[in-house]
């Protein structure tokens, strides 16, 4: 060869070809392990499973979960991704990974051998290192534990339709899934438990809140307490914004077996709650990190020519985002946004320009790969778009912010990309993805404990924001799990209650 | 430390079961779906899946959310016009969808959930709507024909089987196979022989009474063979195969006098579609005629049978002629089985039954397989009834019920082709 720029062939170079081996696998992981340690990515030990497309389908549609109960919400959505699938019109998601200690990652047999590294280091490497590292999935998750947790509510459930029918446990995951967004503690950390333990307490919980119950509400009231009656004790004393875990403690009529059903769901929601607060930061990352690790693979020769135009086609597609005129256009792309600010922010620390000094004084100039770690830890994405987001980015992008008030006749953009809209912007941006505003703020108000039993949400509105049409589908599940009436209120900021829903029980009887 | 697990082969079909849940969930809307399916196929292609929809609104799992209105503020990439400050115009459709078109999930318009039933469930649902118990129909089977065919021949068999020509020549066989040495010896000996007398030895030479002995003793060795031996019988050796019935015939007889409404159709065209899953099971090739008749009857379509609103009086003889005259011109000579069904709500000219039941038992019951008369009808049996009730008096091949509602169909269809005692 006289071609004195060809580089030297690395000895691992993977061959070019597109089928996928086992002994291919496992050589192109070594190398990608092999990078991703030299960037210091920190991740639990990875478990790769080489699955069809229907076993993709199936663990895309049961919440992504390797075990998950029966249920026809499942099916429904099995049917719509089959559907999809097999007309071509959709690809299936490629990457699906486990928030597990061992890490699992799923690579579709499908796949040719580009994909199935590129999913690698996307799941096995990006994702797998934020589960570990975000201080969000440190505090509300525990890898260690899920998957045995699954097995335990699998089982349970099971056993719960054996004895007590199908259709009795169906109305009530039906009813606990219209309210699972509203299963989960803001604040609130919860103790990590065994799957042993977690047995062992469900029994002493059955025992335990039954005798709780009994005394919230006794029907005999003592004569001396009856003075103190008078004062009418609020309950709950401080509103409580997590609905499922006051129905599981406090719903007067649901049998043990109900409550602990309850339970389930909602600690499996509770297990999701960070994944849809990290969206943009988890996909981000992960994309940079399949970006940066597979170009690191080509500089060292070890991938070739034709493994790369095919890695950045796949790359490019995923992080396209189409402007908000396009027929394309559903909102803003979390893998585009994700994968600019996290590149972004490497370019601030590497090459930062006088605008960069002035709005990252911090990191402008300093260690890319700590930085960068730095804000994987720490963040969720309202705040991290708070935080990161540039006046470059915001350029790139062409962000704007539109007012869309009911009071005005028209919409009125009320910040661009130029200097005097950049932090307008971010501060928009970063609010959009407040999970609080996103989803309407409803808590427990009260419960007549004196009297009818019935059951008072509050709906505190938010910029005026009506709630949807389906709230009173949903009242209904409330109602259904409450055993009582159920009272919806929608309150201003100033406290005035402006208007209110209701489901009245005409039978007073246990669920179903 | 890495696993790297091949998964492939379990776990497969995992959502088999959230996948019949839905379905369970979805019972009725299915049926509907499925019924509607019915109506709108020819009964040869009832055997394929098909796609369901069923209102976004009742699969829909309603959860709480903001809609449009009060105050939303959105941030979109993509600008290339706007400035701060400019104002514009909704888009159309109201306050409903602003530009953002975040929280305003459920005032978006979507299409109808539409998803596939597999051919087996599909299959289910069709039976299921007959009444059909669960897995009943496999155990449907074809009372099929064998019939002897000659498979070589056998060692062993009855007297009457031995094949003639088989054995001698087996015999033949072996008694050469079984000669052949001693053969040779005796025509050497006697060749010698015929040399040493030529050569003038003496009769009483004592070689040549050796070989006179041994040319007699050899003789009798050979006299010995038996002509046949029970080793070389022979006997014709016959199998049982099943009866190739490669064709067959259905003929649909409908009344479409006007009493005989969209409901009665349908009641109709549910027998059919089982009569010809049924015959699909035992043949590999089915013909399907359309006889449909008022006054007078003809040949038509599918189509036209079951929608067509043509109509008038009713005098079912004229369908029995034409149902003989098709057999003779395109079906006769013995290639096919012919089955006949036919519908009808039972209403008939008095004189016509009459005449129905003569063409019946002279002319075309001996023609046919198997005839079934159903009558669809919720009031007393007609006079076509009563005549009809006599044809089995001569033929056991004619079978007839009544039929009230769709869900009759399965159990007089269990009747009707239950098996005849031979």
């Amino acid at each position: 060869m006289n071609d004195m720029t060809a580089k030297p062939r690395h000895p691992n170079a993977l061959p070019e070809q597109s089928e996928w081996t086992f002994e291919l696998i496992e050589q192109i992981h070594q190398e990608i392990r092999r990078v991703a340690e030299g960037f210091g990515l920190d991740t639990y030990p990875n478990q790769l499973e080489i699955i069809t497309a229907e076993q993709m389908m199936d663990a895309y549609t049961s919440v992504g979960m390797p075990v998950s109960y029966n249920h026809w919400s499942f099916g429904k959505h099995f049917l719509s991704t089959e559907k999809g699938y097999k007309r071509g019109q959709m690809g299936l998601a490629y990457e699906i990974v486990i928030n597990s200690n061992p890490c699992i990652a799923y690579l579709m047999e499908e796949n040719s051998l580009t994909m199935q590294s590129l999913v690698i280091a996307h799941a096995a490497y990006g994702h797998n290192s934020f589960f570990k590292g975000n201080y969000l999935f440190r505090t509300w998750t525990d890898a260690e534990a899920i998957v045995d947790y699954m097995v335990f509510a699998k089982n349970y459930i099971a056993e719960c339709e054996q004895r007590h029918g199908i259709d009795a446990v169906e109305t009530l995951l039906d009813s606990c899934h219209a309210i699972q967004n509203y299963g989960v503690d803001r604040y609130k950390r919860p103790a990590k438990l065994s799957l042993m333990e977690e047995r062992a307490r469900q029994k002493e919980r059955e025992a335990y809140v039954q005798s709780q119950l009994n005394d919230l509400w006794r029907t005999l009231p003592r004569r001396e307490e009856e003075e103190t009656a008078k004062a009418a004790k609020r309950f709950p004393v401080e509103p409580e914004e997590n609905l499922l875990y006051f129905i599981e403690k406090y719903a007067p009529l649901l049998e043990p077996w109900q409550r602990e059903m309850v339970r389930i769901v909602r600690k499996i929601s509770q297990y999701f709650y960070p994944q849809r607060q990290t969206q943009v930061m988890n996909e981000g990352w992960a994309t940079f990190w399949h970006y940066t690790i597979l170009n690191q693979l080509y500089d060292e020769s070890v991938i070739g020519d034709g493994f790369m135009m095919e890695f950045l086609k796949s790359h490019t597609n995923v992080v396209y985002q189409p402007p908000v005129n396009s027929p394309h256009y559903s909102g803003i792309n979390p893998y585009a946004l994700g994968f600019a600010m996290m590149t972004d922010i490497r370019r601030i620390c590497e090459n930062p320009t006088d605008e960069d000094r002035e709005w990252f004084p911090d990191i402008a100039g300093s260690d890319w790969q700590k930085t960068l770690d730095f804000a994987m830890r720490n963040f969720k994405d309202e705040s991290f778009i708070a935080q990161y987001l540039s006046p470059k980015l915001i350029r790139e992008f062409h962000f704007f912010a539109v007012l869309d008030d009911d009071n005005n006749e028209k919409l009125n953009v009320s910040a661009i990309h130029d200097d005097s809209g950049y932090r307008y912007v971010r501060q928009q941006l970063a609010e959009q993805y407040n999970l609080g505003n996103r989803e309407p703020n409803i808590q427990v108000w009260s419960v007549n404990t004196q009297d009818d039993r019935a059951l008072t949400l509050r709906h505190t509105q938010f910029q005026r924001r009506p709630l949807n049409q389906q709230a009173g589908e949903v009242l209904k599940h409330v109602a259904r799990l409450w055993g009582f009436d159920v009272h919806l209120e929608t309150v201003a900021p100033n406290g005035e209650v402006i208007s209110t829903l209701e489901v009245r029980r005409e039978k007073r009887s246990r669920i179903p | 430390m890495t696993y790297l697990i091949d998964r492939r082969l379990q776990g497969k079909n995992k959502s088999a079961v959230n996948r019949e849940r839905f379905l369970r969930r979805y019972k009725s809307q299915i049926k509907d779906a499925v019924g509607r399916a019915i109506k709108g196929r020819s009964i040869t292609d009832v055997e394929n899946g098909e796609k369901v929809s069923i209102p976004v609104k009742d699969v829909s799992e309603p959860s709480f959310g903001h809609a449009h209105g009060g105050v939303w503020e959105v941030v979109n990439p993509g600008n290339q016009e706007y400035l701060k400050g400019d104002q514009i115009n909704r888009p159309k459709g109201g306050a409903g969808s602003g530009r953002g078109k975040a929280g305003n999930s459920d005032q978006m318009t979507e299409d109808d959930f539409i998803f596939e039933l597999s051919r087996e469930e599909f299959m289910n649902y069709f039976f299921e709507d007959l009444e059909l118990p669960h897995m009943v129909k496999t155990q449907l089977t074809a009372s099929t024909d064998f019939k002897n065919q000659r498979a070589g021949y056998n060692m062993s068999g009855t007297p009457s089987n031995i094949h003639v020509l088989r054995s001698l020549r087996g015999a033949l066989g072996r008694r050469i196979a079984v000669g052949g040495g001693s053969r040779k010896r005796v025509a050497e000996a006697e060749r010698e022989l015929e040399q040493l007398l030529l050569d003038g030895v003496p009769l009483l030479d004592p070689r040549v009474v050796e070989l006179k002995k041994l040319i007699h003793h050899l003789h009798t060795r050979l006299l010995a063979i038996p002509f046949i031996d029970p080793f070389d019988l022979r006997y014709t050796n016959r199998i049982k195969v099943p009866k190739p019935m490669t064709q067959a015939v259905m003929f649909c007889i409908m009344d479409v006098s006007g009493s005989m409404d969209e409901t009665r159709k349908d009641t109709a065209k549910r027998f059919f579609i089982l009569l010809y899953l049924f015959l699909k099971r035992v043949y590999d090739k089915i013909e399907v005629v359309f006889i449909r008749h008022h006054t007078a009857a003809a040949e038509v379509d599918e189509e036209e049978f079951f929608h067509s609103r043509e109509s008038g009086g009713t005098v079912v003889s004229s369908a029995l002629h034409l149902l003989d005259k098709i057999i003779d011109e395109r079906y006769g000579g013995g290639s096919y089985n012919a089955y006949v069904a036919q519908a009808s709500d039972g209403d008939n000219w008095d004189n016509d039954s009459v005449l129905c039941r003569q063409l019946l038992v002279n002319t075309i019951m001996p023609k046919v397989q198997y005839y079934t008369y159903v009558e669809i009808t919720d009031g007393p049996p007609q006079n076509l009834w009563e005549q009809y009730s006599q044809v089995p008096d001569h033929h056991q091949h004619f079978a007839m019920q009544k039929i009230v509602t769709p869900a009759d169909i399965y159990p007089v269809f269990r009747e009707l082709f239950k098996k005849q005692p031979k």
